[in-house]
């Protein structure tokens, strides 16, 4: 169950920040391995790019792009939060850089498919 | 179980692939339309000077910044610390290094 | 009054340091009526040997501060209708910190945290010399006011959980403090301060989460005052590589 003292906007974006940093760290060591195909074995990376044509893997590939933008646009936020003159407005700026990544992310799922 | 140096690398990296990601992303919408191939990926990376350094810089930056993401994560949610943790970190960055190192010099130097 | 009749549904932590569990009790309702009334009348009417602690009973001692509903409040400013959900209140002893007993947690953790951020006094002149002038509106005297109202109640300490993943971490109590005297100018402590808050247990292990100025009773901000640290120690790591 969620604790009470969690349930506030900031607290999601740190969520949103640790989730989305570790699920890219683990999609990593894949994304290189299936890359490194090209030239080792060409047919088996084409064998995969027709794999990525099925939908489902489509929207999993949307979730991964948007995980990207989610987590360098809210840690531009963390930084300017950091190095630049306080701002009051964080929970906006947090909420900007998830609108802002769902954007990008949805361009790419309606080029995909 | 961040030091301010491990804290400036983390910040570092991630300023320097704030435009990287930018880039890719770019990359990936123009170029997933109409499907990827092989041979699509090689025609624009192979012997280009300008992508080796792009995804090489890449690469350094991102096993840099993982581990030490991954070593925050690991000390806080596991508990683990000392050399345990010390060896972790090492560990993930050496693998994202060579893994992507690996990917790096497939698409653009051979 | 019809309201005098009503009664609240309490559960209230009964342990020591090593384990508990929650005991119910019935409590007489009031218009007027705050958390610490509640534990008062539970000690007061039903059971004398629940251990609980405060001091000045208006906000300003800083040593009330529980656990109301899972979030961490000052009892004594904290009004019963604020806190209630469905005509129960739990009320339970400060997280990240040690129990004594019942409700009373052990501070020190909290205070010896305080103390390794040279979150103290460092003197820039001796009782011989002047008092040096401050000008209130000079902007490291405005920086420094933001903080000067904390009353070391812990609330954010309880509600931070980078505290609770790493037993090393200062807190943004003693991190605010740190960021305060670092912009006063009548301590002489600055390096000393970038080096307290610099190591394993540092002002880089924040996260950010911000619960620590979202709970804070009188509404400080010791995120930004981290956020303050995290600059200085930055730039200062620029200076010292050159």
């Amino acid at each position: 169950m969620m604790r009470p003292h969690r349930n506030h906007p900031l607290w999601y974006a740190f969520i949103l920040h640790r989730v989305s940093g570790v699920s890219l760290a683990l999609f990593l060591p894949v994304h290189f391995y299936t890359l490194a195909l090209a030239l080792t074995d060409p047919e088996r990376l084409d064998g995969f790019f027709r794999w990525t044509e099925l939908a489902v893997v489509k929207f999993a590939e949307f979730g991964l792009v948007f995980l990207l933008a989610l987590h360098m646009f809210g840690g531009l936020r963390l930084m300017a939060l950091e190095w630049l003159p306080w701002s009051d407005r964080q929970k906006s700026m947090a909420a900007g850089a998830a609108a802002v990544s769902f954007l990008i992310s949805g361009v790419f799922l309606l080029r995909a498919i | 179980m961040l030091t301010v140096r491990l804290y400036m690398l983390q910040r570092i990296t991630a300023v320097l692939m704030a435009p990287l990601v930018l880039g890719h992303l770019a990359v990936m919408i123009y170029a997933v339309q109409g499907g990827l191939s092989a041979a699509e990926i090689l025609g624009r990376t192979q012997g280009s000077v300008a992508w080796f350094l792009f995804y090489g810089s890449f690469v350094v930056a991102v096993s840099i910044h993982a581990a030490i993401g991954l070593r925050v994560v690991i000390h806080e949610v596991l508990g683990l610390k000392g050399m345990l943790l010390e060896l972790l970190t090492w560990t993930a960055a050496l693998a994202l290094f060579a893994l992507g190192a690996r990917a790096v010099i497939a698409v653009t130097l051979s | 009054m019809s309201s005098d009749l009503a009664e609240l549904e309490v559960s209230v932590w009964r342990g020591d340091a090593v384990s508990g569990r929650y005991e119910d009790f019935r409590v007489p309702a009031h218009d007027n009526q705050t958390i610490l009334d509640v534990v008062s009348w539970i000690q007061q009417h039903l059971d004398p040997t629940l251990s609980y602690r405060y001091a000045c009973r208006v906000g300003m001692c800083g040593s009330c501060a529980m656990m109301v509903n899972g979030v961490p409040r000052w009892t004594c400013r904290t009004h019963v209708k604020v806190a209630l959900q469905d005509n129960r209140i739990s009320i339970g002893p400060l997280r990240n910190l040690p129990v004594i007993k019942d409700l009373a947690t052990d501070m020190d953790p909290f205070f010896d945290k305080w103390v390794a951020a040279e979150g103290r006094h460092h003197p820039s002149r001796t009782r011989d010399e002047p008092i040096e002038q401050i000008d209130p509106e000079d902007a490291a005297r405005l920086e420094a006011n933001k903080g000067i109202e904390c009353i070391n109640c812990s609330v954010c300490y309880a509600a931070c959980d980078t505290v609770a993943g790493n037993a090393d971490y200062l807190g943004p109590a003693a991190l605010q403090r740190a960021w305060t005297l670092y912009n006063d100018a009548k301590d002489d402590g600055r390096q000393a301060i970038l080096d307290a808050v610099s190591g394993t247990g540092g002002c880089h292990n924040c996260h950010s989460q911000g619960s620590c100025s979202h709970y804070c009773p009188n509404d400080l901000n010791p995120m930004a005052a981290i956020a303050g640290l995290k600059r200085a120690t930055a730039r200062s790591f620029f200076k010292r590589s050159k």
